[in-house]
């Protein structure tokens, strides 16, 4: 049986900046990314994969930071919140969502814009039912949803904006 | 958490070599949560996600084998299993959130233990997670435990929602060990409790999930995968059916039915589908299969109305399935 102390090699892309180093198994991701990298804006909710306040990109799919082990996501690349934009050139989510109200307290926040992302990626967005439906792994404790949802419609309606403009 | 050592094995027989005390892992989105929880306390961990089991193929014989780590996402999002078996697509997309279906996989799924709060909580009697201890459930808190299927040492649901449409639709297992390779009838994988709650399935020790194989079959529209749970969406089953119908003009040729959220495995009972064949749909004749599939229920303290819910569930199904109006997934509204 192999030494329980052992770390393991843990290579990823995080935010394109590569990070490598030796973990023990039992890092999550998540904390790997709070604890290790003070990477603090993906938040840790319940640690049980019931909120989404975790929620992070991996190979473009949004997950639960908080229940993988960082080393078995070999060389995956990861985007959490602090990988969208920066001070005055915010992501168009992020945006959308101070346009929209879309948080009271914000501890959510983090995870609902990683996760609308990838919604508008996926496609889930035909009606306000299915951005709900789709968006449902995403908790609000202070009740933001519609607030939440206007936010996601908001940049739909740029995206759609945007391409007739192109096709102009 | 427990430390605990990590290997990632690139070949089968590599896995199994390595298994005593250990827990493979897939997606994690049960096995970490275990972890945390200190219910899953292994040595040592076994990643599966570098074994070549993640494609979706058509087999000679018509039938589609679903790979053990192809994601549930992946799954229900695959065009040979919209197109072949929505009834199954659905059931998945009517299961945990997709964050957690982008990391689950099929393998995991079929894996997933109960959600009884008693399991999860390393204080309390529980005969599934720590034999002969007892079983809190029974008399405690057991408002979404099962009615079918239990035993005096448990009463806990199995609670996947994508292995109800697995069950309804008769697909197989394909495993592998260090025994040599095996197939099992997908009504067969799971146990009831019986004396063994701990022993979920037939999984020897060691055994991986390498496949799920769906047989050919067609419903057309004639299916549906309803599920009633405490909120709209992001919720485990207090009921739910999967119902797919082989229809000719007015008449049910085959029936294929499977309920979640009520029994202590995916629950099927033949002499219902039976009930159906060679009939034309009525509420009379929906009324009879539902009795005739929760015969034998038994309710505890707290459960009772998963028996008044489930037999309304299981007519709306039906109904649903003869209409050819399966239940959307994204609108919630009940036709
Ligand atoms: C918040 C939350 C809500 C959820 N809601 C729902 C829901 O509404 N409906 C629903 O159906 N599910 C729900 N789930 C459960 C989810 O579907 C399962 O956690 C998931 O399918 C497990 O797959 P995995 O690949 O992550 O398994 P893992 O966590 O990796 O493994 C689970 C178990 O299976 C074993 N295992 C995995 N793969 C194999 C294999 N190939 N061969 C042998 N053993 C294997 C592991 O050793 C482990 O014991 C929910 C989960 C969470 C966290
Ligand atoms: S119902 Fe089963 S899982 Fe729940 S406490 Fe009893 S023995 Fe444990
Ligand atoms: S912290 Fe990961 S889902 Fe809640
Ligand atoms: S803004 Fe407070 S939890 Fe969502």
């Amino acid at each position: 049986m192999t030494d329980l102390s052992v770390a393991r090699p843990c290579r990823l892309e995080i935010n394109g900046k590569s990070y490598v180093a030796d973990l023990p198994p039992c890092v999550t991701l998540l904390d790997l990314l709070r604890e290790r990298l003070d990477l603090t804006g993906t938040k840790k909710g319940c640690d049980h994969g019931q909120c989404g306040a975790c929620t992070v990109l991996v190979d473009g799919k949004r997950v639960k930071s908080c229940l993988i082990f960082a080393v078995s996501i070999p060389d995956a690349k990861v985007i959490t919140i602090e990988g969208l934009g920066s001070e005055g050139h915010l992501h168009p989510m992020q945006q959308a969502f101070i346009d929209r109200d879309a948080f009271q307290c914000g501890y959510c926040t983090p995870g609902q814009i990683m996760s609308a992302i990838a919604l508008l990626e996926e496609g889930h967005t035909q009606s306000r039912e299915e951005i709900r439906e789709f968006m449902s792994g995403n908790l609000c404790r202070c009740g933001a949803y519609n607030g939440i949802i206007d936010a996601i419609e908001q940049v739909i309606a740029q995206q759609q904006k945007n391409r007739t403009g192109e096709a102009a | 958490m427990r430390q605990f050592s990590y290997s990632r094995p690139t070949a089968l027989s590599d896995a199994w070599d390595d298994f005593e005390h250990a827990r493979y892992l897939a997606g994690g989105t049960n096995l970490v949560d275990l972890m945390k929880s200190d219910v899953e306390r292994p040595n040592h961990v076994i990643d599966l996600n570098s074994l070549p089991l993640n494609k979706v193929e058509e087999l000679p014989d018509g039938r589609l084998r679903l790979g053990a780590l192809v994601t549930n996402a992946d799954t229900a999002a695959h065009p040979l299993v919209t197109e072949r078996y929505p009834l199954l697509a659905s059931a998945i997309l009517a299961g945990a959130s997709p964050q957690i279906r982008n990391r689950a996989t099929n393998g995991g799924n079929l894996n997933q233990r109960t959600r009884c709060h008693y399991f999860y909580d390393p204080d309390m009697a529980c005969n599934k997670r720590s034999p002969g201890t007892g079983c809190s459930a029974k008399g405690g808190r057991n408002r979404i435990m099962a009615i079918l299927g239990t035993s005096e040492a448990c009463i806990a649901t199995f609670p996947s929602d994508m292995c109800v449409a697995l069950a309804a639709l008769n697909a197989t297992v394909t495993l592998a060990g260090s025994q040599g390779e095996r197939s099992v009838a997908f009504r067969d994988y799971h146990r009831l409790p019986g004396d063994q709650p701990w022993q979920d399935n037939i999984l020897l020790p060691g055994e991986i999930v390498t496949s799920i194989d769906l047989p050919a079959l067609s419903f057309g529209p004639h299916y549906t995968y309803l599920k009633i749970r405490d909120r709209l969406s992001f919720a485990f089953a207090i009921v739910s059916v999967a119902v797919g119908l082989q229809m000719e003009s007015d008449v049910i040729q085959k029936a294929h039915i499977a309920l979640g959220g009520v029994g202590t495995k995916p629950w099927c009972v033949p002499e219902a589908e039976a009930l159906l064949e060679g009939k034309t749909p009525s509420l009379s004749l929906f009324r009879d299969t539902a009795e005739c599939l929760l015969r034998g229920a038994v309710t505890d303290r707290d459960n009772a109305a998963k028996l008044r819910l489930a037999p309304r569930v299981i007519m709306r199904a039906l109904s649903q399935a003869a209409d050819g109006t399966p239940q959307s997934q994204t609108y919630k509204s009940i036709s």
